[in-house]
C-alpha cells in the first residue's frame, strides 16, 4: 500500500512489493475477494509458545478474483512473515481453495498461486510437511479434474523446500530474473556440504543455479516476466487456457524431455556451461541482457520451450 | 508474548466507509494493523501482541498521540507487531486510518 493506503502502480517491483499489494496489482481492480479474511483472525496457535508474533493471515491470503475478466481462484504467500513458510493455518487456507477446485466445477478452471517461501515453517514442521503433501496431492488431482494451477515466483524468499516441490508439481511456471526455485536452498546445502560445495553469499552462483533466467532457459520455468505486476500479468494470461491434459501421454512427455535434459546438460558444472550447451553465444552476456533482450534470446535457445508440463 | 489493551473515547467518529483494513506485515521491525469499524461513534479500542517487553509506557504514549490527531472513532485496532520501532507504530496507524477513508471497493 502507498501512503494513501492506494496500490503502487503495476509497474512496481513485484520483488519487492507485499503479498497484498501483488494481488491488488495483478488482478483486475477491486476484483479480489478474500476468503478467511484477517477480520477472522485465522492465525497460527503456536508460534506464542516461541514468543514469536503471530499474523492474522498467517502468511497466507486466498480468494478469487478476476484476470482480464477471466475469473481465478488466487492463493498468495507473505514472504516477509516467518519466510514465507507452510504450517498449520496456512497449509489449510491452501490446501483448502485448492481442494474446492477440485470438487467442484463451478469454481473457477485456474489457480494462481503468488509463491514465496523458503519452505516448511519449521516451529510447525510436522504440520508444515502435511501440508505441502497434501497441497501437492490435491494440485495433482486437481489438474486431473481440469483445473489448470500456474505458479508464479519473483518473491524475496524464491520457492524453495516444499514451495520449489509446489511449484514443480502446477501446470505452469512464471518466473522474473529475481526469481528463484529450488528444493534444498543455498545455505542449507552450504550448511551441510561446506563453502567450497556452495557459497551461499556468491549471488552470481546462487542466481546462477536457481534464479530465473537459468530456469526459463532450461525449460525449468514456462514463461518469464520482468519485475513488475503487469508483466506478471500479461505472462500468465499468455497462459491461460493452454495447459496440457494431465494425463499419461503428456507424463510420458515429460519424462522424455526430463530424460533429455539430463543427457544434454547432465554434464555441466556451471550455469555458463548449460547456457552454452543450450546454444548461448555468450552466456556472461546473457545473465546481464536486458528483460526483452533476454525474451528475445529465449526464443531461439533449444529447450526452453519443450516443456511438456 | 505481551498483551495489551487500551481503550478511547474520541472526539468523533473516523471518516469514511470502508469496514476493515489491514496494513503492513509482521516482519522484523514492522508490523501489522488491522482495523476494523466495528465500535459505537465515540469508541476506539486499542489491543497490541508483542514479543517485545517493557515498552507499555512507550506504546501508551504512541497510541494516544495517534488518538488524539486523528480520533478515530468506532475503530478496533488491532496490532501483531514484529519489533517496530515508535516511528514506524505512528505510521502504521496513520497509514490505517487513511486506508479505512476509502470506500470499500
Amino acid at each position: 500500500m502507498s501512503e494513501t493506503g492506494r496500490p503502487f502502480g503495476a509497474s512496481a517491483s513485484w520483488f519487492l512489493s507485499t503479498a497484498r499489494e501483488r494481488l491488488a496489482k495483478l488482478l483486475d481492480a477491486g476484483s479480489f475477494t478474500e476468503f478467511v479474511p484477517p477480520s477472522e483472525r485465522a492465525q497460527s496457535p503456536h508460534l506464542a509458545s516461541f514468543d514469536l508474533p503471530a499474523a492474522f493471515d498467517d502468511g497466507m491470503i486466498v480468494g478469487c478474483g478476476r484476470l482480464d475478466g477471466n475469473s481465478v481462484l488466487v492463493a498468495a504467500q507473505e514472504g516477509q512473515f516467518m519466510g514465507g513458510t507452510f504450517a498449520e493455518v496456512s497449509g489449510a487456507k491452501l490446501l483448502g481453495l485448492i481442494r474446492a477446485a477440485r470438487d467442484d466445477e463451478k469454481l473457477p478452471r485456474s489457480i494462481l498461486l503468488l509463491l514465496d517461501s523458503g519452505g516448511v515453517r519449521l516451529q510447525e514442521a510436522n504440520a508444515g510437511e502435511l501440508a505441502v503433501a497434501e497441497v501437492m496431492r490435491a494440485i495433482v488431482e486437481a489438474r486431473a479434474a481440469g483445473v489448470a494451477v500456474i505458479a508464479l515466483v519473483g518473491g524475496r524468499a524464491g520457492a524453495f523446500g516444499g514451495a520449489g516441490l509446489i511449484a514443480a508439481t502446477c501446470s505452469a511456471i512464471v518466473i522474473s530474473e529475481q526469481g528463484r526455485t529450488g528444493v534444498t536452498g543455498p545455505e542449507v546445502i552450504e550448511t551441510n556440504k561446506g563453502v567450497e560445495e556452495f557459497d551461499s553469499r556468491d549471488k552470481a552462483l546462487v542466481w546462477g543455479v536457481t534464479g530465473g533466467r537459468t530456469r526459463r532457459l532450461i525449460g525449468g520455468a514456462d514463461a518469464y516476466a520482468e519485475d513488475t505486476a503487469a508483466s506478471f500479468r500479461e505472462a500468465t494470461l499468455a497462459l491461460m487456457g493452454k495447459a496440457r491434459p494431465f494425463d499419461l501421454a503428456t507424463l510420458r512427455a515429460e519424462q522424455a524431455r526430463l530424460a533429455g535434459r539430463v543427457g544434454r546438460l547432465g554434464g555441466c558444472d556451471r550455469a555458463a556451461a548449460m547456457w552454452k550447451a543450450l546454444g548461448v553465444a555468450d552466456p556472461r552476456a546473457a545473465g546481464d541482457m536486458d528483460d526483452p533482450v533476454f525474451v528475445a534470446l529465449v526464443a531461439d535457445v533449444k529447450g526452453a520451450g519443450d516443456d511438456a508440463r | 508474548m505481551e498483551n495489551l489493551k487500551l481503550r478511547f473515547t474520541t472526539r468523533g467518529p473516523a471518516p469514511g466507509t470502508a469496514c476493515s483494513a489491514i496494513v503492513g506485515v509482521v516482519a522484523s521491525g514492522n508490523l501489522e494493523v488491522l482495523l476494523e469499524r466495528v465500535l459505537a461513534q465515540n469508541e476506539c479500542a486499542v489491543e497490541i501482541t508483542t514479543p517485545v517487553r517493557g515498552y507499555d509506557e512507550v506504546w501508551k504514549a504512541v497510541v494516544a498521540d495517534f488518538v488524539e490527531r486523528t480520533s478515530p472513532g468506532g475503530m478496533r485496532i488491532s496490532i501483531n507487531d514484529g519489533g517496530a520501532r515508535p516511528d514506524t507504530v505512528a505510521l502504521r496507524l496513520m497509514q490505517g486510518v487513511r486506508t479505512m477513508e476509502m470506500d470499500d471497493e
